[in-house]
């Protein structure tokens, strides 16, 4: 009989970071061990990166540096805090923070969902090339710099110039913004943005609270080509 | 009897030279710095101040068509699992497909595959022509991550992490609307025909403690196979440098100001940065402090045009060199075959370097499908392979003459400088004297 829900336990106290992600990499789509618990990673940088099959993996603690970087198709929480550029890259699958999220949360990643519980530092989703991003607490400065496109949605408040220079990325913010970047605007919620958000939040496990709580941001486009007379947005 | 005042020659200004005064009108008549594609085109000091010194009563050479001279070279010997083995000492340096046609990376890509050694991407991503085409393939992990996914990064032999480039250190990327084809604007994630800027800084570190977790979360995604190389602009080599290998590159590529981009503004080129040749010592003095000269290669790149400039370069100190304007050169670019179309786009060949226009008559620089059916893959390949194979010679022909059987046992005692910069800079002899400007004590 096909054991389907083997566990596997791996203790980063007793087992290098290395052994754990080369494990990861040899599990495919059709791995028979598909969940795994990491245990004492100590804010261990690069922890469960580059992982590349259907995975539940559940990180018990806190983590470093860019914890699930690159990651496609596995879920993985962190039951702790996560530092600087969890999910970078991040290219499907679906990372959650239980705790805070350290600075540059999403970056440039590519699909999936990133959820922070918490609150998530500055420079979050800067870069974004197509991950949603749910924040449940707030966001620092910067956040969605560059953001080329996907989703960021925040239910707390957003620091100083949130979608300097955007692209097509869609913001969401539920609280205040401090202030907005370069190009980035206040725009209007169609009922494709109402429909978007609640999908997003649903996913996310958001309840009790309104689409209509939020306001929507994005690009004005007029930094898309250069224009000499624009010169002193930057 | 009249008197008449002699005629004076009318004088230009050196100040106020032409190029000056024809930058100054077109700064007035457009509001905006000029924007130009290529390296420094000024003269700065370079391996032309520099001399051989071939064997003689004190040294004996080696016979140059029987007595072998290796150029084998192997990059990422310190932590990858799966080091690179170049046949030749010179690769080509990282070059986007958006900046160069499908075609032109295609042709790069089986140059090098026939000469023996790697080829590079760029800003914007791994093409399929890239990857099918290139034996070995350097994928660059550049502040933008366009395209960057962890698929191409284990499909790469190696990866380069991008801090700058010689031509804009502290700069970032600019690929203007007109050439973002559909292809273009997919790979990178963003709309058709808009300007696309990339970032100066990674987004997700800053700084050389930063840099280290980068590079292990690299290393990690790849399994440790891959070698990791960190390239950066050269304007402080001796630190830079130092921090590269400290964060734990396996390569370091070092570019001076005459390294090419696809696009940068004028003042950046110009004035930002200094030569290669005056980053090369400190970029080894860096390694050897650190006793890792030898152990983290160093290729070096900017303005790299001879099998004697390659040679010199290695007598300095580096494990191989880089070379991209002299391969798009190899490939067609600038050619005065097409003269006539330099022409009507204002300049003449020799001197075009607006890349970023996309209008390139050889089809290299360019988008437009019918530009760049120009250009054959094949016979362009064909092109920069013959190229490197007698750049390869020359700098066996070189080595042998200084009596070396392997042209890494070329060595600074191997040259002597021409100029008291050079001199300086190089940390070799002026010509005929023993006087090393700069360095205390006798030789």
């Amino acid at each position: 009989m096909v054991e389907h829900f083997k566990m596997r336990t791996v203790d980063l106290a007793a087992t290098p970071l290395r052994d754990l992600n080369a494990d990861l990499h040899r599990q495919g789509d059709g791995s028979n061990e598909t969940r795994w618990e990491v245990l004492n990673p100590r804010g261990a940088h690069a922890v469960a990166v580059g992982v590349d099959a259907p995975l539940a993996i559940d990180v018990r603690g806190s983590v470093g540096y860019y914890c699930a970087g690159m990651n496609k198709k596995a879920a993985i929480t962190v039951h702790g805090s996560a530092g600087p550029g969890v999910a970078e890259n991040m290219m499907s699958g679906t990372v959650v923070v239980k705790g805070d999220a350290s600075q540059y949360a999403g970056a440039t990643g590519r699909g999936g969902l990133l959820v922070v519980e918490g609150n998530a530092s500055s420079r979050c989703g800067i870069s974004m090339k197509g991950i949603d991003i749910v924040v449940k607490g707030s966001i620092g400065h910067m956040s969605a710099f560059m953001a080329q496109s996907g989703t960021l949605v925040v239910l707390g408040d957003a620091g100083d110039a949130l979608g300097d220079s955007i692209y097509e990325a869609r913001l969401f913010v539920r609280g205040k913004v401090k202030s907005l970047g370069a190009d980035c605007i206040e725009k209007e919620m169609r009922d494709e943005h109402h429909a978007l958000l609640a999908g997003l939040l649903d996913k996310a496990g958001v309840s009790g609270v309104a689409t209509t709580e939020f306001t929507r941001y994005g690009s004005a486009r007029k930094l898309y080509t250069f224009n000499i007379d624009n010169a002193d947005a930057y | 009897m009249t008197y008449h005042n002699p005629p004076t020659t009318p004088r230009k200004s050196w100040t106020f030279d032409d190029y000056t005064l024809s930058e100054i009108r077109r700064a007035a008549a457009t509001g905006i710095y000029d924007i130009r594609g290529g390296g420094a085109k000024r003269r700065v000091p370079h391996f032309d101040d520099l001399l051989f010194l071939g064997a003689s009563v004190s040294r004996y050479p080696l016979e140059g068509y029987r007595e072998k001279c290796s150029t084998s070279v192997t990059l990422g010997t310190r932590f990858a699992k799966k080091p690179i083995e170049l046949k030749i000492p010179i690769t080509i340096a990282g070059m986007s497909f958006g900046a160069l046609s499908a075609q032109a990376k295609e042709a790069l890509g089986r140059g090098a595959s026939i000469a023996g050694t790697s080829t590079t991407t760029g800003d914007g991503g791994m093409t399929p022509e890239e990857r099918g085409q290139s034996k070995t393939l350097v994928y660059q992990y550049l502040p933008s991550r366009y395209g960057m996914n962890p698929d191409d990064l284990r499909k790469a032999d190696a990866i380069e992490v991008v801090i700058g480039q010689g031509a804009k250190p502290g700069g970032g990327g600019m690929l203007l609307g007109q050439k973002i084809s559909d292809r273009v604007a997919e790979m990178r994630n963003l709309p058709k025909g808009i300007d696309q800027r990339s970032a100066c800084r990674h987004p997700d570190w800053t700084g050389p403690d930063d840099l280290e977790i980068k590079i292990l979360e690299l290393r990690e995604i790849t399994d440790w196979e891959k070698p990791i190389y960190v390239k950066i602009g050269a304007t402080r080599p001796y630190y830079d440098v130092a921090l590269a290998v400290k964060a734990g590159a396996d390569v370091v590529v070092i570019d001076g100001m005459q390294g090419g981009t696809a696009a940068t503004q004028e003042v950046f080129i110009e004035h930002v940065g200094i030569p290669t040749l005056a980053c090369i010592r400190p970029a080894v003095q860096a390694l050897q402090d650190l006793g890792m000269h030898r152990k983290v290669q160093l290729i070096v790149s900017g303005g790299i045009r001879t099998g004697a400039d390659a040679a010199k370069a290695l007598a300095l100190g580096a494990d191989a060199v880089s070379i991209g304007i002299a391969a798009l050169v190899a490939l067609g670019d600038n050619d005065p075959r097409h003269e006539a179309e330099y022409n009507a786009l204002g300049t003449t060949a020799g001197s075009y370097d607006d890349w970023h226009e996309g209008r390139d008559p050889a089809g290299i620089s360019t988008q437009d499908p019918e530009l760049s059916q120009r250009l054959d893959p094949v016979l362009a390949g064909r092109r920069l392979a013959n190229y490197l194979k007698v750049m390869t010679l020359e700098i066996q022909t070189v080595a042998r003459a200084a009596g070396h059987n392997n042209v890494h046992n070329l060595e600074p005692e191997d040259l002597c400088a021409l100029t008291l910069e050079a001199a300086a800079m190089a940390r070799v002899p002026l010509a005929g004297t023993s006087w090393i400007p700069g360095v205390q004590g006798s030789l």
